[in-house]
Order: C-alpha cells, then structure tokens, then sequence
C-alpha cells in the first residue's frame, strides 16, 4: 500500500497536551515540518516558553531549553553565539513575548540576532487561565478585564510585528493566521522563510500567528477560528512587514 | 609572562580567560566596569563572545542559553544587578548549568551606594533565588587569590553541574596588585564531554533538554533530593580556608575578602598588647569551613566576626560554633571599611575584665 500521508519526523511521539480547538498543534506541526524539510532538524535547537506551550520541548524533535518566563530570546542568543552554526529557533505566547518578555524580543531583533522566533498571539493568558494579554482587544472580556479592556484603564493591544519592522536589525517579519487551510498553507511557507533567512544568515525573523483559545475565549473551536477572522484580523493586518530576503534576491 | 600589576576586575577577566572562558555576557554597573571593558577588549582577540546585554535579566539567561548549550561562560556584575539575576540562578540551579558568576559587592539596599560591601552574604549562602538550592561562593582576598579561584571555580562549575559565584567587593575590584599567571595552580581541568548540553543532535539518537520544570510532586521531590546530594559532596571537597595564628589564640577573628586583609593587620597590632589573637579566614563562604571551629573551639575563649555588613556570615560563625564559646559581632556598612584601631578597640571591650 502506498504511503499517503505520514507525520513529519520533527515532532516526537509525546501526545500534545493541548486543548481541543487550540491551533498550538498546528503551528507545532508546521514549524516541525519546516524543519524537516530544510533538513536542520539534526542542527536545530528549540527554546520553549513560559505559559501554554511551555511542553514544547517535549514535543519538538530536536535539542531543546527551556527558558523563564519571557526569557526566551535572551536564552536563544546564548545559544546561537555558542553556535552559530546551528538552527536556534524560539516558540512564544504573547504574555511571554510582548509583556513580560518585551525587552528581550526587542533586544534580540535590534541586535540582529540571527535567531526565529514563532510567535503565538492569542490574544489571552490561556495557561493561568484566561487573563488579560498585552495583545487583548478593546472590549474584549477576560478574568482580569470582566468588564471588557478599556484603554482607559488597560490602554491599547500591542503589535509586534509594526514595532520590530522599524528596527533594522529585524531580517523577516511576518503576521500571518491558522483559521483556514489556506492561511494554514501560507503560515507554512512564512515560517520556512524566517528560518530561510536565519540559515543565510540575514538576522532576526519572527512570525506572529493569530491563534484560537476557544478554552478561554468561551467559544466553540468552530466560533473561535470566525473570532480570529472577524475580530482579530482587522486590528492586526496579516502580511510581510519585513522582507530582507527579497532586497537579496533583488540585488543578486 | 612575569607578574603583571592588575586591577582586581581585570585579574578576574583575565583568570576567566586562560581558564577557557570564551563567553562573556555583562551589563554596566559599578564598581565592576572593568570587567566589562577588559572583555570587550580581549574576548574578539581570543575568537570568543563578548556580548553587552540589555539588562541583567537578560544577561543571566544569555548564560541560562550558553551554559546549557556547553560553553564555559561567565557573568559579572555588583550588588543590583546580581538582585535582578536572581531569577535566572535559580533557573540555571535547577536545570543544573554550569557557569561562574562573579559579584563585585557594593552597599545596598536598593540603590545603595558605590562602595565596598559585604552585604550580600545572604543572598550569595542563603540561595538569593527561589527554591532549594545552594551556589559553591568562593572569596578571595588578594588579587592573586582572586586569579587563583576564578580558575579552580570553572572546573568546580563543570564538576557538578552548579553555579559557582565570586563574591569580591568594590575593594578587591579596584585596587591593584600585582598577579602572576604562570603559577597558577590550575585544576585538574577534566571537564568531562558534556554530553548533556544542547549542541544540535547531530548524530546522537537522545534529544538533549535544558529544563526545571517537573509538575509531577514526586518527580520533583526526587529531583530536589539528586540536587541535594549534590551540595552534600561539595559540602566534604569544596571546602576552603585560612587559619593565620590561631594556635594559641585567646580570641579569633573571623573575617572573609577584602576585610581579611585588615584583620591580619590586627592581629599584630594586638600582639603588642599582649593580645594573643588569631584569624580564620573563610574562602569558601558555602560551604562553610566548620573544621577550623572544631580545631579551636576548645582552648580559645571567644571568636569575633568582622564584616563589611550589619552582620551576617556571623550567623554561621554561631551555626560552627555552636553555643560553646562567646561569638561577638563588629562591622561598618554602607561601604565603610572598619579600621584596624577600631577593631583593635573592640578586641580590648570584648577582652575587658577577662584580660
């Protein structure tokens, strides 16, 4: 019989722990399967973060760390300047990422670190149990917002990936989503070229992904995929933000 | 290469570097710049990493990362910056990473002042992080001494595993004396492969984990109790010290790094007054020499503690002593160094009616 379909050799065999609906499996599945295919799965080193996909390591086939809370890119720098050789990659949320965390991704992006970072923007703390995020929408409800974020207490979501497109470190940025097989095919092939531009060397990359936490946001997996389309897509724009891999292909 | 004359923070740079350090993460903060400048400066001329982080934060998970990843690195900072780090010690206890981390002491608390101190004692024995976990603390006096342990506290890292701090202060950092390299007693340096660290799995069939996190209680519990088998082998062969005229000593005084110094001084200055007083200088701050308490417990009448502090190694001074003989306390703080004549004056109160 012939094989028509088989599970990349990026992940391990380790059940994902994950909620049903939550779009963390995919995205693992994507990263495993970039991997796989630009074959550094034997060379890569993955850092896992605080909060839901704080398992990561268990699931990623490859040497992983895992960092404090937010610590994330400041880990994957050490790694990479002990080897700079290898394929160091780093799988976020975005309290870890954009609140806690903020200064280390900044920093990491305005050095140039030649590092990827897969960013997961749900928009909420899934892990604690659905409080506010720094990416929370205006209005929306969570345990620490009841009565909906209000910018006058809360102040605004934060994007990422307009603040690090203005630094010049930044190599590769790109918002893109999981809620249907099409955005699930392009989020593919922005993630393949962020690691494309961490093996030419061109320097920091990070792709957000608009994810679903139908757990805490209270919604069926179905409702929470049209939330991402509906609520989430028109506050943060999808698309390339930074793109040196093209300035390249251009001049060569 | 003959003896150089050197500031003790380029000493300390520089011990790092012939002992294989080829990664340095640090941030600014005084009085350890020298540090930072001497690594900027030599590590591009040896083919390593200097890196200025954007915090100390971040600097003690860059260590987190290249520790874990197999490189023997170091981290230096004073007094503030060593609190933001706390985090990341704990962090790199618990996932067993081997690094060396120097503190150049200044006076706290918060952001206290630029002048020597030994007030963070506590936080260097006691575990300044969360959790259970304990750091290998040498203390030099000298500068040679400090070239001396920089090297042996590498080998001490790669041998179990642990973070192992410097504890110097302000003093030791800035001032001058001349250091000899080439005799050196370096440590066996066999650090054996490090077939745990996170080096991309090439050919190996296991995927290496940097990791603390253990949900399971019973997983964790077993895991605390490996770490503390640890610190329990370390507690026979990592302990260190001095013991300067202790033989028929009335009184000893017990005093670590740069106020060390000064109590040597005392005890001549005694001798004239037909004082006879000796030192136990501890190097190893954890763990602590209990041994030179039980050598001398017997025949001495009193010990007293000197400190850059409001008192703190005295607390373990009474741990060793253990009630049987008087333990007295005296120090200066906020970077006031205590003055030979005036521990001298207190050596006579304590003595008073006995004498």
């Amino acid at each position: 019989m012939a094989v028509v379909f088989q599970k990349t050799k990026g992940l391990t065999d380790v059940p994902f722990h994950y909620c049903p609906g939550c779009t963390h499996g995919i995205v693992h599945r994507l990263v495993a399967e970039v991997m796989e295919e630009l074959g550094v799965l034997d060379k890569a080193i993955g850092v896992a973060p605080v909060g839901c996909a704080v398992f990561a390591y268990e699931y990623f086939n490859c040497d992983m760390q895992e960092a404090a809370h937010g610590r994330a890119p400041a880990v994957a720098t050490g790694i990479k300047r002990v080897h700079p050789d290898r394929v160091v990659f780093t799988y976020q949320g975005d309290g870890d990422l954009a609140a806690i965390g903020t200064a280390e991704t900044v920093h990491a992006a305005a050095r140039g670190e030649n590092i990827t970072v897969v960013f997961i923007n749900n928009a909420i703390y899934g892990m604690t149990g659905g409080q506010m995020a720094p990416t929370s929408l205006i209005g929306q409800e969570t345990l620490t917002t009841p009565y909906g974020r209000k910018p006058g207490n809360n102040g605004y979501p934060v994007k990422m990936c307009e603040m690090l497109s203005t630094l010049d470190g930044a190599s590769y940025i790109e918002r893109v989503s999981v809620y249907d097989v099409k955005h699930v095919l392009q989020a593919k092939k922005a993630i393949k070229n962020a690691f494309t531009a961490q093996i030419n060397k061109k320097g920091f990359s990070m792709i957000e992904v608009l994810s679903s936490c139908p757990t805490n946001w209270g919604l069926s997996p179905n409702e929470a995929l049209k939330w991402i389309k509906d609520k989430m897509e028109p506050y943060y724009p999808l698309g390339v933000y930074k793109n040196t891999l093209e300035e390249v292909k251009q001049n060569g | 290469m003959a003896k150089v004359l050197m500031k003790g923070n380029e000493a300390l740079a520089e011990a790092a570097i012939q002992a294989g350090c080829r990664h340095y993460f640090g941030y600014p903060i005084t009085p350890q710049n020298e540090v930072t400048a001497y690594m900027a400066k030599r590590m591009p001329k040896v083919g390593g990493v200097f890196l200025q982080a954007e915090s100390e934060v971040s600097a003690i998970n860059m260590v987190y990362g290249a520790g874990g990843a197999g490189a023997r690195v170091l981290i230096t900072s004073s007094s503030p910056g060593i609190s933001l780090m706390q985090e990341g010690i704990s962090y790199i206890a618990g996932a067993e990473i081997p690094c060396v981390i120097a503190n150049v002491m200044r006076g706290g608390p918060g952001l206290g002042g630029i002048q020597p101190s030994q007030s963070d004692y506590f936080q260097s024995t006691k575990g300044g992080g969360h959790g259970d976990y304990k750091l290998i603390v040498l203390a030099p006096s000298t500068i040679q001494e400090m070239a001396d342990l920089v090297q042996q506290a590498f080998d001490i890292a790669d041998k179990y595993r642990n973070p192992v701090m410097i504890l110097g202060d302000g003093m030791l950092g800035q001032m001058m004396e001349p250091v000899d390299f080439d005799n050196i007693k370096k440590g066996e340096n066999h650090i054996e492969e490090k077939t745990w660290a996170t080096t991309g799995m090439g050919t190996r069939k296991k995927k290496n984990i940097i990791n603390s996190l253990e949900l399971d209680p019973q997983m964790l519990e077993k895991h605390n109790i490996e770490l503390f088998k640890k610190y329990e082998k370390a507690s026979k062969e990592e302990v260190r010290y001095e013991m300067t005229n202790c033989e028929d000593a009335e009184i000893i005084l017990v005093a670590y790094g740069t106020i060390a110094r000064v109590a040597k001084n005392v005890i001549e200055l005694a001798k004239r007054e037909n004082i006879n007083v000796g030192l136990i200088r501890p190097i190893s701050l954890w763990p602590f020499p209990v041994e030179p308490f039980e050598k001398t417990v017997n025949y001495v009448k009193r010990y007293l503690s000197i400190e850059m502090s409001m008192g703190q190694m005295v607390e373990d001074v009474k741990l060793a002593v253990n009630g049987r003989k008087p333990v007295y306390f005296y120090g200066r703080a906020g970077g006031m160094v205590p003055e030979p004549a005036a521990i001298l004056e207190e050596i006579r109160k304590i003595s008073g009616g006995a004498k």
